[in-house]
């Protein structure tokens, strides 16, 4: 369990994170999401003990950041959004080390770790050095690294970053398979599909305030099920039907090109904070 | 509150094990060049305190190839922190910040060593011995020590790859060749002495010298550098802490 109360950041002046408050439970699959510079990596930097925070308090299965941040570090594993593996060691030494900083003993780290590169398949290029791997394959091996230590949070910053759509469904296929097996997860991204695919409850983060906090149903619902977008004088307007019939209607009755679609998180963002995701 | 420590220093011994042959060869060119420089070609004749001048530049360059090695992990550790983000993950790892610093403190240690033998080496190949006992190793021991720490502090302090080169620049080179690891000490103005006696690697030069002729260093010597040490270990402690804004 994940839970934030009264959060601020500050960085000099500027305040990066304002009056956050979030409890994610058990087991869940968590999004935060909000374009880039929103908040979303010094929320997660914060939660795994990287980053200090101004005021607030947070805590990881019940162990405070601040105050018993060794025991909250050990609850949780950690992917950043920048590749981060030793460019010279071989994926298993990558993920060797990482068992040595938990302080997992040899036979049990050494067992973890190839039903680890065995589960995120990867298993084959287990003597590779990290540099030598693509960049989906990289990624695969920071996951498999951060469940070394058999993690009961896993935070996720931006996991599909770069990669192209079928490593990025690929990846999607294996933090479902996380969660299933019972992890909590943390995921931040600005991937409107990643967030819907994925998440079983979502944020919406902007200028480092949360404006929204549901399920991604809840927040399309209350937008209506279609939207009909058309341009304007060069601007794109969108009007959001409960039926399709009604968004049918609407569509055949205008002079000007009209592209009825589902609606989306991306619409449930723009309306609440005037801006898009990406 | 060591605990994980040995997983630092255990990802830097695999690094230098990969890159050990170049290492080794990096390690040797420097003194090989002083040695052939000021050794043969310019001290060939000349004796200092009854020894051969060779005699007298091995230990000098042993003072200052273990101080240069260990103060080398800075620019490792940097790569790591602004190039890899790896420091990130010793970061969010349940090891604490003297941890850290004590696995790559040991890793310059490791270094400085390791360039050391490599001198000795290269001595042998000039038909020069020296004697390697317990003072020396202490010496050698507490420098490469002291400027391991002075590394990992530095290292978390500089903004960029620039700042560290300005610091070795200013500090570290005029360091090395002011130390007394070229010149004897005594032949300069008593001021100077004086200020000179303020650098550790004066001290470390002083006993690794002496003790590499068989003579007994001064304690002095070492208690600079053991207590210099301390505090700056403590210091780069206090950095790595910092470094978490």
């Amino acid at each position: 369990m994940i839970k934030i109360e009264n959060l601020n950041k500050f960085f000099k002046s500027f305040q990066a994170l304002k009056d956050i408050n979030l409890l994610v439970e058990k087991g869940e699959l968590f999004a935060y999401l909000g374009p880039n510079g929103a908040g979303k990596t010094t929320t997660i930097k914060i939660l795994t003990g990287l980053t200090k925070y101004s005021s607030g308090k947070v805590s990881l299965n019940g162990y405070d950041v601040k105050k018993e941040g060794l025991f909250a570090k050990e609850q949780c594993g950690v992917v950043p959004q920048s590749i981060n593996l030793d460019q010279e060691l071989t994926v298993f030494e990558n993920l060797d080390i990482h068992g040595r900083l938990y302080k997992i003993p040899k036979k049990k780290r050494d067992f973890r770790i190839n039903e680890l590169l065995e589960y995120l398949e990867v298993a084959d290029r287990k003597d590779s050095l990290a540099k030598q791997l693509s960049g989906g394959l990289k990624r695969r091996v920071m996951i498999a690294r951060a469940l070394v230590h058999s993690p009961r949070i896993l935070f996720l910053d931006e996991p599909t970053v770069g990669l192209d759509a079928a490593i990025r469904k690929r990846i999607w296929a294996i933090i479902k398979r996380i969660q299933q097996d019972g992890a909590t997860i943390f995921l931040t991204t600005h991937y409107i599909e990643e967030a819907e695919y994925l998440a079983q409850r979502v944020a919406f983060l902007n200028e480092g305030s949360i404006v929204e906090n549901d399920t991604p149903k809840n927040l399309v619902d209350r937008m209506g099920a279609w939207a009909v977008d058309k341009v304007v004088d060069n601007q794109l307007k969108t009007s959001y039907y409960k039926k399709r019939e009604d968004a049918s209607a609407y569509t055949a009755c205008q002079n000007t090109d009209c592209m009825l679609r589902r609606v989306n998180l991306e619409d449930s963002f723009l309306s609440l904070t005037g801006k898009k995701v990406k | 509150m060591i605990r994980g420590y040995f997983a630092v220093y255990y990802r830097e011994l695999l690094i230098m094990k990969r890159r050990l042959p170049k290492m080794i060869a990096t390690m040797s060119v420097s003194p090989l060049l002083y040695l052939i420089a000021f050794g043969y070609a310019m001290g060939g004749n000349v004796n200092v305190d009854g020894h051969s001048y060779m005699e007298f530049l091995i230990p000098g360059l042993i003072a200052m190839s273990s101080m240069t090695q260990a103060f080398s992990i800075a620019s490792e550790i940097n790569i790591a922190r602004f190039y890899w983000h790896i420091f990130e993950e010793f970061q969010a790892a349940p090891i604490n910040s003297f941890a850290y610093v004590l696995g790559e403190v040991c890793a310059g240690m490791t270094r400085a060593v390791l360039s050391v033998i490599v001198i000795i080496l290269i001595g042998f190949l000039f038909g020069v011995s020296i004697c390697i006992n317990f003072y020396f190793i202490a010496a050698v021991l507490l420098n490469s020590f002291l400027f391991a720490s002075l590394a990992v502090g530095m290292a978390m302090l500089v903004k960029s790859h620039a700042d560290q080169a300005m610091f070795s620049s200013f500090v570290i080179t005029p360091m090395a060749f002011l130390g007394g690891t070229f010149f004897p000490l005594d032949n300069l103005p008593l001021w100077a002495q004086k200020i000179l006696s303020f650098l550790p690697l004066t001290h470390a030069s002083n006993a690794i010298r002496k003790a590499a002729f068989g003579e007994i260093p001064e304690i002095l010597s070492y208690i600079v550098l053991f207590f210099t040490g301390i505090i700056i270990i403590l210091w780069a402690f206090w950095c790595v802490d910092k470094a978490k804004d």
